[in-house]
C-alpha cells in the first residue's frame, strides 16, 4: 500500500498498554541514547518525561509519583509530570513528551513538547 | 510568719484552675494540700470522649503533671478520699487516716453519675461515664466486642456511643425522651443529629424506657418497658449527675441541690469555700466547664481577700465532641408568649439554623452543620443588643451583614473585644489580642499557654488562629505541625488513629483521616506504608510505589543513577567461597569499585540497574542474601572476635552477633537500626554509639541503647545487665518492637527514646518481664512475614518490570522533515 504518510504520525510509537506501568509508578522507554520515563498516576493518567532531573540528572523514573509530580530520588526535587518544570523554590525543566491513549494502548511521541 | 494553710478536697478541673489563679495573684502565699479520691494528677475531663474514641491518649489530656505539683510545693494525697471535716478544730481526715489542718478549706468533690436503680444495675459490665476508670472499663469491653447499650441520649451518652462505635462495637442508644439532647437542641436539630448518628451505624431508640438488665453475673441483655430485649455485653449509663454533697452535709454545711454558696463561693462557714459541680450558687448547679472555671476564678480572688469579683450566671453554649458532627446551642429555645423564631434549613446539606428572639433581642440559638456563627449569636445574646435593624439578614450570619463577601477573617475582625472566643475558658477576643501584643506571642502553643484560649476542648482553635492572623498580620504564618503538607495531623496522631480505626490500607488512611491531597506525597506515603506494615503484620500488603527507590530495588542509588549492592555478612564473618563468588560477580558485570564498609561487609559500587537481578542471582547461588544496606530496617550487627580469638574476650561476641543478625534481619523499622556486640569493655566493635549495643563482661552482657554517630553524635544509655544470650535476644527483639510500634518514620532509636523517656523504655523493656515478653512475642510474630530475601524474590521474577525497559527504539530524537 502506498497511502501517504502522515508526517505527524512519523514519530508516534505504540509503547505498550497502561497496565504495563504500575499505578503511581514508572517504566522506561529507550530511544537510542535517550531514556524516556513513562509515569502512571493514581487516577490512571500517563505522562512522559526525559529520565533526567534538571538538577543533577537524577533518574526521575526511580522517584515517587504523587500529585501529578515525581520526586527525584537523588535530592528530592519535585518535577511536574505535565510540563517537566521543577516545583517550589527550585527552577529548571526536563523535556516532556506527548502521550496519547487509545483504549488501553499508550502511544508516545519521540520528539518532546515544544 | 507561717503561710496560711489551704486544704482542697478534690483534684478536678475547677480546683486546678483555682490554684492557677491563686498562684498568679499571690505566688506561694499558701501552703497547699490536696486530697484526691482518684489515684491521678489533674486531667481534662471534657476530653474523655477523644480518649475513648482513640483520638487522644491519657497523656494528652493531663492538665497538671507531677512537675506542676512539685514546682508549687503542693502536697498531693492521691487515692485519699476525705471522710470527715471537723469545723471546730479546722481539720479534715481521709479514709487512710491522714489528717490535715486548714485555715481555709475548699470543697470540690464534684459529682457522682446517676445510676438508674433498675434490676441488674449492679451486674458486671454496667458502667457510668465519668472518669478514666470508666473509659478503661469500656476499652476492656471493646476488646471482647459485641454490642454496647448506652442509656441516655444527652451530651455524654452520645459521645460515649460515638466513641464505642469508632472502636468497632455495635452500639444502641436508649433515650427516654422523644428526641436526642432535648435540653440543648430543639426537635429539628435533634432529628438531624439522630440521622447523622444512624448513618454512622449507631442504632438509636428514643422514647425507650429501660426496665431491667439481665445476665448471669455479667451483662447479657437489656429489657425495655415494652418487652424488647437487646443483647449487650456492655451497658453505659449516662443519664445525669448528682452533686456530691455528702461530706458537706455531714459537716453541717447548708446543702440544697448542691453545697450552697454566696456569689463569692463561700459556704455557710466563712472559712470553707466550694467550687465545681458540687456547688450550688444562685440556686443553680452547673455541669459545663465555663461556669465551673468562673467559680474557680471567683474563689481564688476571695481566698486572697480581693472582693471585686463575684459569680454571675451566664448562658453556656453546648457543643458535642463527636468528630464530624457540628452543633451549637445556647440560651432558650422553648415556645412562649412573645417568642419569635427565625429559621433556615438546607435539607440536602443537612444544615439547620434557628435564632430565637424576644423583644427584638436574641435569647437563644441552635445551629447544626455550619456552626461558625454560634459565637456571634452568643455575643448578641450576652450583650442584649436590639437586633431589629439587622433582623432581615440575621439568620445568614455575621459574614452577610453589610453585604460584604464571606471572609472568615473579616468576621473575626468585626467581633468586639468582649466577644467570647473560647467558651470553655471564658476568654474573649480582647484578652487574646492583648496577650499577643504584650507578650510577643507568635504561635498557637504560646497563645494557649498564656491565655488558655483553645486549650480545653479545642473546638475554637480556628477562631483563635484567626485572631492571631488579624493581630499579627503578615507576621503570622500558620505553622503546619502535620507530618507533611497533606495533613495537619502529626505522626503520633496518625499512628494512633491507624490502630484505633483499624485502617489497613493507604487509601483508607487518606480517606478516613481526611488527607488534603488525592494520593499523598513523597513524604507521607513512605511513612504510612511503614506504619501499616508495622501495625498489621501478615495483613497489610507492602506498597512498593510508596517506597523510596532503594527499598524498591534493594540496592542503593548512586549519584549517576547506578546502584551499589551489599550482601549480608553475618556478624561481619565471611568465607573464601563467598569472597570468590563476590570476586566473580565483580569481574562478570564489570563492577567498577569494591569497598569495605564501616558495617563490616563489602560494597559493590556502580552496578547498572538492569544488571541487578543477574548480580543477585549469582550472589544468591553462593548463599549470600541482601544486606539491607538501604533499608529503614536492620542493617548490620558489628562484632569483634571475642573469646574465640581475643586474649581479652569474655564471651563469644561474634557468635552472639550472628545470632542477633539472623534473628532480626528483614524487620522494617522507623529508621535504620544498627547493632554491635563487643567482647569486652575495650569496645572494639564500637557498641556504645549504636542503636542497640551489647558489651560482654565476665558475668554476662551489658545492654546499652540510643547511640548515634552520624549528623548527631551521642553515646548510648545503659539499659541493664543480663546473664544469658537468650535474655539479650529477648531484650533486643522487645526493644526493637517497642520502637517499631511507637517510633515516628525516620526517627532513630535515640530520638524516640528521648521523646518517650529512657526511664519508660527501661521500665517497659527491662524491669517488667511480662511486657518485655509481650513485645518480644509480637516481634517474633512480625518476623514470620519479613524474612524473605528480597533478592531471591526479585530473581524469581517479582517486579520484573522494574528492571526492563518497556520499549526500545532507535529513532532520531526529532523528526522535522516529512519523509520522502
Amino acid at each position: 500500500m502506498n497511502a501517504p504518510v502522515n508526517e505527524n504520525q512519523l514519530d508516534w510509537r505504540l509503547i505498550g498498554t497502561i497496565d504495563d506501568v504500575p499505578v503511581q509508578g514508572s517504566r522506561c522507554v529507550k530511544n537510542g541514547d535517550t531514556t524516556i520515563a513513562i509515569f502512571r498516576t493514581v487516577d490512571d493518567r500517563i505522562f512522559a518525561l526525559e529520565d533526567k532531573c534538571p538538577h543533577k540528572n537524577g533518574p526521575l523514573s526511580q522517584g515517587i509519583v504523587h500529585d501529578g509530580c515525581v520526586t527525584c530520588p537523588l535530592h528530592n526535587w519535585v518535577i511536574s509530570l505535565e510540563t517537566g518544570m521543577a516545583q517550589g523554590a527550585d527552577s529548571g525543566q526536563t523535556a516532556a513528551y506527548p502521550v496519547r491513549i487509545e483504549g488501553r494502548d499508550v502511544y508516545l511521541k519521540l520528539s518532546p513538547k515544544v | 510568719m507561717t503561710k496560711a494553710r489551704l486544704v482542697i478536697v478534690g483534684n478536678g478541673m475547677a480546683p486546678g484552675r483555682m490554684l492557677e489563679h491563686l498562684f498568679d495573684l499571690v505566688g506561694d502565699a499558701f501552703d497547699v494540700t490536696i486530697f484526691n479520691a482518684e489515684p491521678r494528677v489533674n486531667y481534662d475531663r471534657i476530653m474523655l470522649s477523644p480518649v475513648l474514641s482513640g483520638e487522644k491518649s491519657y497523656e494528652d489530656i493531663i492538665i497538671h503533671g507531677d512537675g506542676w505539683y512539685e514546682e508549687y510545693g503542693i502536697t498531693l494525697h492521691r487515692g485519699q478520699k476525705v471522710v470527715s471535716i471537723d469545723r471546730e478544730a479546722q481539720t479534715v481526715t481521709s479514709e487512710g487516716g491522714i489528717t490535715a489542718a486548714y485555715d481555709k478549706l475548699v470543697i470540690a468533690t464534684g459529682s457522682n453519675p446517676f445510676i438508674i436503680p433498675v434490676p441488674g444495675h449492679q451486674l458486671d459490665g454496667v458502667l457510668a461515664y465519668r472518669d478514666l476508670d470508666d473509659v478503661d472499663g469500656m476499652l476492656k469491653a471493646v476488646e471482647k466486642g459485641g454490642r454496647a447499650v448506652v442509656i441516655g441520649g444527652g451530651l455524654l451518652g452520645l459521645e460515649a456511643a460515638a466513641g464505642l462505635k469508632m472502636r468497632g462495637m455495635d452500639v444502641t442508644v436508649l433515650h427516654l425522651m422523644p428526641t436526642l439532647m432535648e435540653r440543648q437542641l430543639d426537635p429539628a436539630a435533634g432529628y438531624l443529629l439522630q440521622k447523622e448518628l444512624e448513618s454512622r451505624g449507631i442504632e438509636i431508640k428514643c422514647g425507650a424506657n429501660t426496665k431491667a438488665i439481665h445476665g448471669d453475673g455479667k451483662v447479657e441483655q437489656v429489657e425495655l418497658e415494652d418487652g424488647t430485649l437487646i443483647d449487650a455485653s456492655l451497658v453505659v449509663m449516662a443519664v445525669g449527675i448528682r452533686p456530691n454533697t455528702q461530706l458537706a452535709k455531714d459537716a453541717g454545711l447548708e446543702v440544697g441541690r448542691g453545697i450552697v454558696t454566696d456569689a463569692f463561693m463561700r459556704t455557710s462557714d466563712e472559712n470553707i469555700f466550694s467550687v465545681g459541680e458540687c456547688t450550688e450558687v444562685g440556686g443553680r448547679v452547673y455541669g459545663l466547664v465555663a461556669p465551673l472555671y468562673q467559680m474557680a476564678k471567683v474563689a481564688a480572688h476571695h481566698l486572697c481577700g480581693l472582693p471585686d469579683v463575684h459569680f454571675t450566671h451566664a448562658e453556656t453554649p453546648t457543643k458535642l465532641k463527636v468528630t464530624g458532627v457540628n452543633l451549637y446551642s445556647v440560651g432558650e429555645f422553648g415556645d412562649g408568649p412573645g417568642v419569635e423564631d427565625v429559621v433556615m434549613r438546607d435539607a440536602t446539606r443537612g444544615t439547620y439554623r434557628r435564632v430565637i428572639l424576644k423583644d427584638n433581642k436574641v435569647i437563644g440559638a441552635v445551629l447544626y452543620g455550619d456552626v461558625a456563627d454560634g459565637g456571634w449569636y452568643n455575643e448578641m445574646l450576652k450583650s442584649g443588643q436590639d437586633v431589629s435593624e439587622i433582623r432581615e439578614t440575621l439568620i445568614f450570619g455575621q459574614a452577610h451583614q453589610g453585604g460584604g463577601a464571606v471572609d472568615p477573617l473579616a468576621a473575626v475582625a468585626n467581633l468586639s473585644d468582649d466577644a467570647e472566643i473560647c467558651g470553655c475558658n471564658g476568654i474573649c477576643k480582647g484578652q487574646i489580642v492583648k496577650a499577643i501584643n504584650e507578650k510577643g506571642l507568635t504561635s498557637l502553643a504560646e497563645v494557649r499557654a498564656h491565655t488558655k484560649a483553645s486549650a480545653s476542648c479545642g473546638t475554637c482553635t480556628g477562631l483563635v488562629e484567626s485572631v492571631m492572623a488579624i493581630t499579627l498580620g503578615d507576621g503570622y504564618a500558620k505553622k503546619a505541625e502535620g507530618m507533611c503538607g497533606c495533613t495537619d495531623m502529626g505522626h503520633g496522631e496518625v499512628r494512633r488513629l491507624i490502630k484505633a480505626k483499624e485502617l489497613k490500607t493507604i487509601p483508607a488512611v487518606l480517606q478516613e483521616l481526611e488527607w488534603k491531597t488525592s494520593g499523598g506525597c513523597a513524604k507521607c506515603r513512605p511513612a504510612l506504608n511503614y506504619y501499616l506494615l508495622a501495625d498489621w503484620p501478615g495483613e497489610y500488603k507492602d506498597d512498593y510505589q510508596s517506597r523510596f527507590i532503594n527499598e524498591r530495588v534493594h540496592a542503593n542509588i548512586q549519584k549517576d543513577g547506578t546502584y551499589s549492592v551489599v550482601p549480608r555478612m553475618w556478624g561481619g564473618m565471611t568465607t573464601s567461597s563467598e569472597l570468590r563468588a563476590i570476586a566473580d560477580v565483580v569481574d562478570k558485570f564489570n563492577i567498577p569499585d569494591v569497598k569495605v564498609t564501616g558495617g563490616q561487609r563489602i560494597d559493590l559500587l556502580g552496578v547498572k540497574k538492569e544488571d541487578l537481578p543477574a548480580v543477585w542471582s549469582d550472589l544468591n547461588d553462593a548463599g549470600l542474601i541482601s544486606g539491607h544496606a538501604y533499608a529503614k530496617g536492620l542493617r548490620t550487627v558489628k562484632t569483634c572476635v571475642g573469646s574465640t580469638w581475643c586474649r581479652f574476650g569474655t564471651q563469644d561476641s561474634t557468635g552472639l552477633g550472628i545470632k542477633l543478625e539472623k534473628f532480626m534481619w528483614g524487620s522494617w523499622t522507623p529508621a535504620k537500626v544498627k547493632l554491635a556486640v563487643t567482647g569486652c569493655p575495650r569496645n572494639c566493635a564500637e557498641a556504645t554509639c549504636k542503636d542497640i549495643g551489647v558489651i560482654c563482661v565476665d558475668s554476662g552482657y551489658e545492654i546499652v541503647y540510643g547511640g548515634a554517630a552520624g549528623l548527631h553524635i551521642q553515646g548510648t544509655t545503659k539499659l541493664g545487665t543480663v546473664k544469658t544470650e537468650e535474655e539479650v535476644m529477648e531484650i533486643a527483639g522487645a526493644m526493637t518492637q517497642m520502637y517499631r510500634e511507637q517510633g515516628f518514620y525516620l526517627e532513630r532509636i535515640y530520638k524516640w527514646a528521648d521523646r518517650v523517656g529512657y526511664d519508660t523504655v527501661k521500665a517497659v523493656i527491662f524491669d517488667d518481664l511480662e511486657s518485655r515478653r509481650a513485645y518480644y512475642e509480637r516481634f517474633v510474630y512480625s518476623q514470620k512475614f519479613s524474612q524473605t530475601d528480597p533478592w531471591s524474590e526479585r530473581v524469581s521474577g517479582v517486579d520484573k518490570h522494574e528492571f526492563n525497559p518497556m520499549a526500545v527504539f532507535n529513532a532520531p530524537a526529532t523528526v522535522s522533515e516529512p519523509a520522502e
